[in-house]
């Protein structure tokens, strides 16, 4: 789980901070000299962030920290204080805007935290205080007070168990709330603690507060009057947590330990590390672009302006006299006030808006992957969960996929398949079956077997909800009950077995249908039904838990006889070492034919201990237990040392089915371009065969293998051949295989050359280790290396004998390799939570290990078969989506910026702004935002069908394709060629300012104005030429938002502001409209721009004909199978384009040559080039 | 039962949610765009045409009469020193210049659309504000009060530097000189006339401006502009209101009348002019030039060559782009295009 991570994480904060010490219902002890009350902090949850004092000043100080808007802050700031061409309103309403939106956002989900705070804070516990309960708020329970909490409450505080009310001091809870594992689990009073709290006199020593649910260790003073203090261990058995629930119990008393934020709950709860996705750093490299392209501007201008000043006459006409303050300044300052200006009055350029359009993009693009109903599983009653919306579309860039095995790709449906007893297979049929092997073979061995599985587990038994039962006493009265009235088939299968591990369940289930019934645990003893009906009980001494590195587990129990028993069960690897070796290779066949069948399986062995090893191993346990350093360690050794010698009874194969459309989803991921790596703890063979029915590995793919029996071969050192084998198998997966490009799909090499050999490639945990850390430091990264390649050109690659950490190692280690592919894990489990969170993308599935992973994942989901509907058709929208409103924003900003910059070369570099400062401001937050926001939430180039249907076409925007630098080119391009159009088509309409028929002529806003329209006319045409999914409500914010620019341009016009200085607009829109030639040339320049767009369209159809003719039809998926048809088209469309061009260059130079200008004919041959940019960026390298 | 219990937690079922919203899906396809562009082009061409024959058909006539080159007439007055000097400019029509004329005067080189020159005006104390009268608006600076600490009305560098050049045109009839009336009337915009600049409601409104002082460069105050016409003085005086809406760019010509009355009306008949300019302002200092325009104007407003031009480029450029699409669609005719 998460111990290692943590570790690292904590582990230097773990060891340099001593324990604290708390003095139970704050009596002082005789111990200690003086009783100081330590402080702790109170018990109060703050999840918010804000209170309504400081949520003004808190929220602006963050969000000022984002580069963006500290930007904009400064522009602002500079208006405010300069003298600058345009008002502080046009950047700082923006500014308002984005500020605002983002406030109330993070105030509402501030609100809830509050909201949901309050709940926890303010609710009434009982707390003891001087034998007296006193009901009070949560929030007041301080570190050392003793609480009781009732049946079904849930713990306000982390608390030790002082007392419970059920007779064998234990008490049952469930963490559903914590880790999601529905179980409960038993926890024990402190052992030997008096009954009456009131008198009790102790002091319990802790470890300070740390976030692992699953780790605790502290030490309990007992004083009593006269006596030496008694010390007892404490350990997580001992330890309530806070937001776990009580259960099966009355009422427990426990004594706080750690409080409010210092509670186990809380510490997890926090920092969460931030994933960034890819075209976030896209934006970041654009914006930075964009930052330079508006200093550049900005010194252009102010280098000019003086040089043009600097000519006589032009520095101070008489009609444009300078004020005293101006004459006065000095020239350094006035320059640098006067790039400031230019910078103000260029900063539209760097879009305001984008982030908080991405922003609410994403958050309301992620609603369509809750909502999709194809996500909603019957069965757990439950769709898709997103836990972060930061990441929609890194969905469509997943380039390694990393999965669990076990409940990833086979349901983690755990059923007793066979049983080997010493050599001999049992397969589990009927009962019929079984009984005939009862007489056949030895019974005794086969009774010792099953025992075996019915006692060493961890597995409990859920009682039955009996309405109105007593509830506490429902268990044993419903054990004592069949264990007297022996009827036994009725109850038997009603029996529900709660396990944390399935296989614990199906294992404890199979020995019930071989006749022995695991009726439960009962004060320490537990209780078994054997084949003659009678009840044996078994005193539980020691359970000796199972951790991922020893892979195993064991009891210790002492039968009524009197002999003390150790059974242990563990995968054949770490069991086999430790029996006698005669007894091994016969079971040793069926465990790995079992295997290769793709079943789970494990060993069961056992040991008597005699007196003497026991009370060694009881000492020892004991002493573990109670160490507070190293605990972990301690008990690890310990356990070694009890687990050998054991003999082998027999194996056990447990059948896991493949989860609903594995296979199809692999396929489908490969065919889309992904690497599937499955990384799993199981064994090899089982792994392998998974592999195989998932279609991972196919008949001919050959196996590259790397695991622990290979390197054993040869006889010699296993670092040598391992190094050997590195570079065998890189020479042939890496140096012969042919050059496989990224775009080449695998389907496509299997349809065109057949000869191209798959590889799988095949390593375990422990050779991993080596390779990673490997001894030789120079070499080390060298084979690190080969291995990545090797394991780059394989199309599947299994991991086996994983441990939690090496998964994430596994991850880290792809992440980081060359070109940084995005990689997607996807687990059910606690132990994938480590890859998960290591992953690009983490996807949880919502299966039967309890709900870590879906807790730390970014995206939950209930099967994996709905993976391939995440990734390739929300996935890849998503991406599409937000790459084309990134681009499409920095295109708008551009163009919009442009005609502003080119119109100072005519106003003698003196910071006219073009537009009105309305339409400034108005034109990146009401104008043109609502098309792209729909856009982008609504588009869907190609429908979801096709997508799903036809996985390559994943492959086209894999490597972040749509926001590369050449797409990027081609829309600053776009932007430069319509920015020059707009502003020149005008200037030149405007060699002759007469353009009504009544012979009045038009001024500097008029000429602003008209620009204005046209650009916000083709800005948003551009995008509704751009989209390919017309639902109403692209309709209705397309043309809605043309219609209110006009009515907003009427209405700005149409009024004298009473607050405004000056009437700059005052029925200039209107006057424009009047002028036929106005109308001429708004209408020339928007088809002018918009045609190398329309031509773009109509020429870039062929290059998918696939995908677009499919989209309309979809009813003829069969067409999509001709994909080898793909490249002629496009060298046809190529051919096309260069005939065309040619032409098209000779028909303009003609028309050309007539009398049109320089500027036109250079806009017109950018268009050109523009046109032609598109295409050669399309032909396949 | 179960079912119910089923959609508690199902997701909606519309088709927002699943993202089937019913959706067009745009297609270009040959048979759209080739027609499509063959009709563009040739409205295009239509419109192109249009254009371009009606400006070819407005006669424009156009002088400088900055005076630089020694030879030109209105050398003398050139040099700054010189006031009150008046120049003639000959020209003669050999054809009928057909009306209604209207007279421009055009400005070169000067930056009307200077950003600290636009901004230095008080639109409130331009719409009649009389609190304004007393304290211009700061951003009249260096021109919201004189050297006295009088305020200036109207104040600003836009206002101070109104165009003060006079013209008066003579028809030669015979050897005598024949006034051309000149209409001053309709050549500012009706809003700005009527709604945007507003006199005080003062009467007379010279009391208006008391305790204010004209603009530095202004011979007399604005509410005598126009002695022959009292409701065209104030702010609302015509060839105020002109100046008053900045050009667009550095080369700019404004209007200055029309020639709409008497004999006139039909347009100026063939024969010899004399144009008469009481030349004021200076240009020279700044490299700036001066001229005169007269011309005609059609529904598209003054000549322009430039849109008849680009029409019928952009509409031959559809068409020859459709045919190139025919022949190329013809030669490979595209397997999915059945």
């Amino acid at each position: 789980m998460f111990c290692p991570l943590y570790n690292t994480l904590l582990g230097g904060d773990e060891r340099r901070v001593d324990s604290r010490t708390i003095y139970v219902g704050h009596r002082p002890c005789p111990a200690t000299e003086a009783f100081i009350p330590p402080k702790f902090c109170d018990n109060r949850i703050v999840s918010s962030k804000y209170t309504v004092w400081n949520f003004l000043p808190k929220n602006l100080f963050e969000q000022f920290r984002r580069i963006a808007n500290f930007y904009f802050l400064i522009i602002f700031l500079v208006q405010v204080i300069v003298d600058t061409p345009t008002s502080p309103v046009t950047s700082g309403l923006p500014l308002f805007f984005v500020i605002t939106v983002t406030a109330i956002k993070q105030g509402y989900e501030d609100w809830l935290r509050h909201k949901a705070d309050n709940e926890v804070n303010k609710y009434l516990v009982t707390v003891l205080e001087n034998g007296q309960k006193i009901r009070t708020e949560s929030e007041k329970i301080k570190v050392g007070d003793v609480v009781e909490v009732k049946e079904d409450e849930t713990f306000p505080c982390d608390l030790i168990l002082l007392q419970s009310s059920r007779d064998d001091d234990t008490c049952f809870v469930t963490t559903a709330s914590l880790d999601g594992e529905s179980n409960h689990k038993t926890h024990y009073t402190v052992p030997d603690t008096e009954k009456d709290l009131e008198s009790l006199n102790a002091t319990i020593e802790c470890e300070q507060p740390q976030p692992d649910l699953y780790k605790f260790v502290g030490r309990m003073h007992i004083y009593k009057k006269d006596q030496e203090p008694a010390v007892r261990s404490l350990g997580p058995e001992n330890l309530l947590l806070k937001g776990a629930t009580l259960k099966n119990t009355q009422k427990i008393c426990g004594v706080a330990v750690y409080t409010g934020m210092e509670t186990k709950m809380a510490l997890n709860y926090q920092g969460k590390s931030q994933k960034r996705s890819a075209v976030e750093k896209s934006i970041n490299a654009f914006l930075l672009v964009y930052l330079c392209i508006l200093v550049s501007k900005a010194l252009v201008c102010t280098t000019l302006k003086y040089v043009w000043q600097s000519e006589p006459g032009q520095d101070e006409p008489w009609y444009n006299q300078k004020t005293q303050r101006e004459k006065d300044t000095n020239l350094y300052l006035k320059m640098f006030t006067d790039f400031l200006s230019f910078m103000v009055l260029f900063n539209f350029i760097i879009p305001v808006s984008m982030y908080v359009t991405v922003e609410m993009q994403k958050f309301l693009g992620s609603f369509f992957i809750t909502w999709d109903k194809d996500f909603f599983d019957p069965e757990i009653q439950e769709g898709a969960l997103v836990n972060t919306s930061d990441l929609n579309e890194e969905l469509g860039q997943v380039e390694y996929v990393f999965t669990d095995k076990t409940g990833t790709l086979t349901q983690n449906n755990m059923e007793f398949i066979e049983c080997c007893i010493d050599g001999h297979p049992r397969a589990l049929c009927s009962v019929l079956d079984i009984l005939i092997h009862i007489v056949l073979y030895d019974q005794e061995k086969e009774e010792l077997f099953l025992r075996a599985l019915c006692l060493c587990h961890t597995v409990q038994v859920k009682e039955s909800p009996g309405p109105g039962q007593g509830q506490a006493d429902g268990l044993m009265d419903q054990v004592d009950g069949l264990g007297l009235g022996g009827e036994v088939l009725r109850p038997e299968e009603q029996r529900g077995f709660i396990a944390s591990s399935p296989d614990e369940v199906a294992l404890v289930k199979g020995a019930m249908r071989y006749g022995f019934t695991f009726l439960g645990l009962e004060s320490k003893n537990m209780k078994i039904l054997n084949r003659n009906n009678d009840v044996e009980m078994y005193e539980l001494l020691h359970v000796l838990n199972f951790d991922p590195v020893r892979r195993r587990m064991s009891v210790i129990v002492r039968s009524k006889s009197g002999d003390t028993l150790l059974f242990c069960k563990g995968a054949d690897s770490s069991i086999f070492p430790r029996v006698r070796p005669e007894e091994v290779d016969r079971i040793r066949m069926h465990v790995e034919r079992n295997a290769t069948e793709g079943y789970r399986t494990l060993c069961v062995a056992y040991k008597q201990l005699s007196a003497e090893e026991y009370a060694q191993a009881d000492a020892g346990l004991r002493e573990a237990r109670l160490a507070l350093q190293d605990r972990e360690e301690k008990l690890m050794a310990v356990y070694n040392q009890v687990e050998t010698g054991m003999s082998l009874i027999g194996a056990t194969a447990v059948e896991d089915r493949l989860q609903e459309e594995a296979a199809e989803t692999m396929e489908a991921l490969q065919g889309a371009g992904m690497k599937v790596w499955v990384l799993t703890g199981d064994k090899m063979e089982t792994a392998k065969s998974t592999c195989y029915a998932c279609r991972l590995f196919q008949r001919n793919t050959e196996l590259l293998e790397l695991t622990v029996r290979t390197l054993e071969d040869g006889g010699r050192k296993r670092e040598e051949r391992l190094h050997e084998l590195l570079l065998d198998y890189h020479k042939k997966a890496v140096q012969d295989a042919p050059p496989v490009k990224a775009g080449v799909t695998r389907s496509v090499c299997r349809l065109w050359s057949t000869a191209n050999q798959d590889y799988g490639f095949i390593i375990d945990g422990a050779t991993l280790s080596m390779v990673l850390n490997s001894s030789h430091d120079s070499n080390s990264s060298r084979y690190k290396s080969l291995f990545l390649q090797i394991c780059q050109n394989c199309t599947a690659v299994l991991c086996c004998r994983m441990a939690p950490l090496q998964k994430a190692q596994i991850v880290k280690m792809v992440k980081n390799s060359k070109g940084g592919p995005i990689t997607l894990s996807i687990g059910d489990g606690a132990n994938d939570v480590s890859m998960i969170l290591e992953a690009h993308v983490g996807i949880g599935i919502k299966g039967k290990e309890g709900r870590q992973a879906v807790r730390n994942s970014d995206y939950a989901i209930p099967k994996l078969k709905h993976l391939k509907k995440l990734l390739l058709a929300h996935g890849h929208l998503y991406y599409v989506r937000i790459a084309h409103l990134v681009q499409y924003f920095f295109y708008k900003n551009l163009c919009f910026i442009l005609p502003q910059f080119l119109y100072q070369f005519f106003c003698g570099y003196s910071q006219q702004p073009l537009y009105d400062a309305a339409y400034l401001t108005m034109y990146n937050i009401c104008f043109t935002s609502m098309p792209i926001l729909a856009y982008s939430l609504l588009e869907q180039h190609i429908c979801i069908e096709v997508l799903l249907d036809n996985a390559t076409l994943y492959r086209e925007i894999a490597k972040n394709a749509m926001l590369r630098w050449r797409p990027f080119f081609y829309w600053t391009v776009l932007g430069v060629f319509h920015g020059l159009l707009f502003f020149f088509g005008v200037r030149y309409l405007f060699s002759n300012p007469a353009l009504q028929d009544n012979g009045q002529v038009f001024g500097n806003w008029s000429y602003g104005t008209i620009v204005f329209t046209v650009l916000v006319f083709t800005v948003t045409l551009k995008l509704a030429l751009d989209t390919r999914h017309w639902t109403w409500i692209n309709h209705f914010v397309i043309w809605g938002s043309l219609a209110f620019y006009v009515f907003f341009s009427f209405f700005w016009g149409g009024i004298i502001w009473p607050f405004l200085r000056q009437q700059r607009l005052y029925f200039v829109f209107a006057n424009m409209l009047s002028s036929v030639s106005a109308w001429l040339v708004i209408i020339l320049l928007i088809l002018l721009s918009l045609l190398p767009d329309i031509l773009l369209v109509v020429f870039r159809k062929p290059r998918g004909p696939n995908a677009r003719q499919v989209g309309l039809t979809h009813s003829y998926p069969q067409t999509l199978r001709h994909s080898h048809g793909w490249t002629r088209h496009q060298t046809l469309s190529t051919a096309l384009f260069s005939s065309l061009s040619l032409s098209l260059s000779l028909s303009l130079s003609l028309s050309l040559s007539l009398s049109l200008s320089l500027p036109l004919s250079l806009s017109l041959s950018l268009s050109l080039s523009l046109s032609l940019s598109p295409v050669s960026s399309s032909i396949p390298p | 039962m179960k079912e119910q219990q089923e959609t508690a937690n199902r997701p909606d079922n519309t088709a927002f949610t699943q993202q089937r919203l019913p959706a067009w899906q745009p297609m270009l396809s040959a048979g759209i765009v080739i027609p499509g562009f063959v009709i563009i082009g040739l409205a295009f061409i239509g419109i192109g045409i249009a254009l371009f024959v009606t400006s070819q058909n407005i006669q424009v006539l156009e002088r400088d009469y900055t005076g630089v080159e020694n030879n030109s007439p209105c050398f003398k007055c050139s040099d700054p020193s010189t006031k009150n000097c008046v120049c003639k400019l000959d020209f003669s029509l050999d054809k009928l210049f057909e009306g209604p004329v209207f007279f421009y005067y055009g400005l070169s080189n000067y930056f009307q659309n200077y950003r600290k020159y636009g901004v230095s005006r008080d639109d409130r104390q331009l719409s009649g504000r009389l609190d304004n009268f007393q304290s211009p608006d700061e951003g009249c600076v260096p021109y919201q009060y004189d050297a006295n600490n009088k305020p200036i009305v109207p104040c600003g560098s836009v206002a101070n530097s109104l165009f003060n050049d006079t013209f008066k045109l003579y028809q030669i009839v015979n050897g005598a000189r024949k006034l051309v009336p000149f209409d001053g009337k309709g050549i500012a915009w009706w809003t700005d006339h009527n709604v945007k600049y507003r006199n005080p409601s003062i009467t007379p409104l010279k009391n208006a401006f008391n305790g204010t002082v004209k603009p530095t460069f202004w011979s007399k105050p604005a509410y005598e502009l126009d002695p022959s016409d009292p409701a065209n003085n104030g702010f609302v005086n015509q060839d105020f209101l002109v100046w008053m809406r900045r050009a667009a760019l550095p080369d700019f010509r404004k209007l200055y009348r029309r020639i709409t009355e008497g004999d006139y009306k039909n347009g100026l008949p063939a024969g010899n002019y004399s144009l008469e300019i009481a030349y004021n302002y200076p240009v020279l200092d700044f490299d700036g030039r001066k001229k005169v325009v007269f011309s005609n104007v059609s529904w598209m407003g003054g000549k322009n060559q430039f849109l008849g031009i680009a029409y019928l480029v952009i509409g031959s450029l559809c068409v020859v782009m459709s045919i190139v699409m025919l022949i190329v669609y013809a030669k490979f005719k595209f397997p999915d295009e059945e």
